[in-house]
């Protein structure tokens, strides 16, 4: 079965809670503490609540949610590791009328894929991408990636991140944000039911700065990846809070309808 | 676009841009490397005034990808290069073979490895033949020897990608896009709008499933499958090998050829028999399919072989494979750098004619 079902309500009973229409029924391949799913219901909500589902084409990438494609209910190509800006450029191109997004890792989006992303923000491509920074390569099982932090062990720095031969990790949303093609550009995080809400309305905005014509769409989501970790999910939460935000700040790094500007200042050290 | 009996007079490379332009390319990616630069740069105006799209992209390895996305959305896309930016090309077109999008690609061989030169060279060979990227999988590859031939066949192209859900390479150098020569242009394709209907991303009406178009096959057996499905699509397309003879009735000692080597061949061929040599030509126009049958027959008539290549021996080795069970092909390699004229080819084909 690959088509989303609402439940029935009961009779007498109210139902406030169901599977998002665009959300196939199917168990999940994620790990427990993964907040892929997470990322991957809210990109389903806001195709229904924009009414887009018929219009979406998607772009899934290399990586842990390289399966996007078989939870949420569009047409969907599969993109080599990193081209998926490319590729949804030339699905754009070829059908300017359609709703393309990208959901990319941090390896996938800041490594590998670093020339695609800029190149597409760049030409203001109407298109929206969603950007999940772990800080590891988690389908590979955990190597280090480009958003890793100083002194995180992975199993490619098993001593920890060093500036001095790693260098830093590599903030996107600051960087994507100088570009001249970026409409919206922001930054949330997936460690708290707040948090979550908030990066539900930068996700909306990324996806409204396309469907309205006004360029290029990017929305970073800091995630947890407790199998990777080594953590429980609870302490990957924290981790988020704790260690992820104070060098990766939440926040509009660009928002051509309120001011034109990048906004927030880069805080946080190394 | 063109007349009825139009000739103009152009560059293979315009050549090429010309016959996709009016075989229904609405998409084209480039980026710049000689000797295929005439190629993108009229494209950047055609597709404009098409209506299409033309995109310069940061890379051959964003170009590719652009391809992928537009192929996937069935619309008729192309791209050219040349040999450096090729092997740049080259995950997408797995990619592309992987999950059956159709596309376009150019390449108008220039030397290497590495660097190499800019000018002709048949060293990217085993690279268009043999897939070129990782994992098993072919490309139909085109090879022309003219500038109409190359017109031609860009023209036909883009339906053989469509009807087989296959990219199509066309396989040039640098002296078929340089060189400039007449052609007749034909009429322009009225393309019809629900190619692909079947499989291509559109958006998903709720009335149907949702399309995911991808080469990942993990579960039990569904790689197999898809291979299997891909190996049976390759050996149908056998019976679409192309090929052009000269003078091979009689002959004793037949060259073969592709492409501009070929062509140049054919004229040491045809002064070699005014000499009354009993010499011939055999021309692949598809290198993959490779002609193996036709080859064999001529094989087992008797007919023995010389190979000329501008690389170092490539297409020998289909040859070699096709004739094996009668004979074998010597071998005259060109090296890069050289434009070979039709005197340069007779006295080795003269000593593989002797050499009984
Ligand atoms: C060209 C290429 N290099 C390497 C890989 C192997 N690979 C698959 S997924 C992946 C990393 C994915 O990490 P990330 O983008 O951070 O996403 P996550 O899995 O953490 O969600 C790598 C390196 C590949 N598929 N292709």
């Amino acid at each position: 079965m690959t088509k989303a079902q609402q439940a029935a309500p009961v009779a007498g009973e109210e139902l406030v809670f169901s599977r998002p229409a665009s959300m196939v029924d199917r168990a999940t391949h994620y790990c427990p503490g993964c907040h892929h799913g997470i990322a991957h219901r809210m990109v389903a909500e806001l195709i229904d609540e924009l009414g887009l589902k018929e219009r979406t084409i998607a772009v899934s990438s290399i990586g842990c949610s390289v399966f996007l494609y078989n939870y949420i209910d569009v047409d969907a190509v599969e993109a080599p590791h990193g081209r998926a800006p490319a590729v949804a450029t030339g699905v754009k191109r070829a059908r300017p009328d359609k709703f393309v997004f990208t959901y990319q890792g941090d390896g996938d989006l800041a490594s590998i894929g670093m020339a695609e992303i800029m190149h597409a923000a760049n030409r203001g491509e109407r298109m929206s991408v969603i950007f999940v920074n772990n800080t590891v390569y988690g389908m590979t099982g955990g190597q280090m990636a480009p958003t890793t932090l100083i002194g995180q062990k992975t199993t490619t720095c098993p001593g920890g991140r060093c500036k001095d031969t790693e260098g830093s990790p590599i903030r996107m949303s600051e960087i994507i944000a100088q570009l001249g093609g970026v409409a919206f550009c922001a930054r949330g995080s997936l460690d708290s039911v707040k948090n979550i809400r908030q990066a539900k309305k930068y996700m909306r905005q990324a996806f409204e700065v396309q469907t309205k014509g006004q360029g290029f769409g990017f929305v970073e989501l800091l995630a947890g990846c407790p199998t990777n970790w080594r953590v429980s999910a609870i302490a990957a939460n924290k981790r988020i809070t704790d260690e992820m935000i104070p060098y990766f700040p939440l926040g509009v790094y660009k928002d051509i309808e309120a001011d034109g500007t990048c906004g927030s200042l880069i805080q946080g050290g190394e | 676009m063109a007349g009825k009996k139009e000739r103009l007079f152009v560059k293979g490379n315009e050549a090429i841009a010309m016959g996709a332009l009016a075989a229904g390319c609405k998409c084209f990616f480039g980026y710049p490397i000689t000797p295929q630069n005439d190629i993108p740069e009229f494209m950047s105006k055609a597709m404009v005034d098409a209506g299409g799209e033309f995109v310069q992209a940061e890379s051959e390895v964003a170009a590719a990808n652009m391809l992928l996305g537009a192929g996937a959305c069935g619309i008729r896309a192309m791209t050219s290069s040349s040999s450096p930016g090729m092997s740049l090309k080259q995950e997408a077109i797995s990619y592309m073979a992987g999950s059956e999008i159709p596309a376009v690609i150019v390449n108008m061989n220039r030397g290497g490895p590495g660097l190499g030169d800019i000018g002709p060279s048949q060293g990217d060979y085993f690279q268009s033949t043999r897939g070129g990227g990782h994992g098993d999988y072919r490309l139909l590859v085109l090879a022309p020897s003219s500038a109409q031939e190359a017109y031609d066949m860009t023209y036909d192209a883009f339906d053989l990608a469509f009807a087989s859900r296959n990219p199509v390479l066309i396989l040039g150098d640098a002296i078929i896009g340089q060189m400039k020569e007449p052609i007749t242009p034909r009429e322009p394709k009225q393309v019809d709008p629900e190619e692909g209907a079947d499989w291509r991303l559109i958006g998903a009406p709720n009335s149907r499933e949702h399309r995911i178009i991808k080469s990942l096959f993990l579960m039990d057996g569904e790689l197999a499958g898809q291979n299997r499905k891909l190996q049976a699509k390759y050996d149908a397309w056998k019976k679409m090998v192309d090929f052009e003879t000269f003078e091979v009735k009689d002959a004793e000692l037949v060259v073969v050829a592709y492409g501009s080597i070929g062509r140049i061949a054919k004229n040491a061929v045809r002064a070699l028999r005014a000499k009354g040599k009993k010499v011939g030509l055999f021309r692949p126009k598809t290198l993959y399919p490779f002609p193996e049958k036709a080859l064999e027959k001529l094989a087992k008539e008797g007919k023995r072989f010389l190979t000329i290549e501008h690389n170092l021996g490539q297409m020998v080795e289909d040859v070699r494979l096709s004739v094996r069970k009668y004979g074998d092909s010597d071998l005259f390699c060109v090296y890069p750098g050289n434009m070979p004229s039709p005197d340069d080819f007779e006295a080795p084909i003269l000593r593989a004619l002797g050499r009984k």
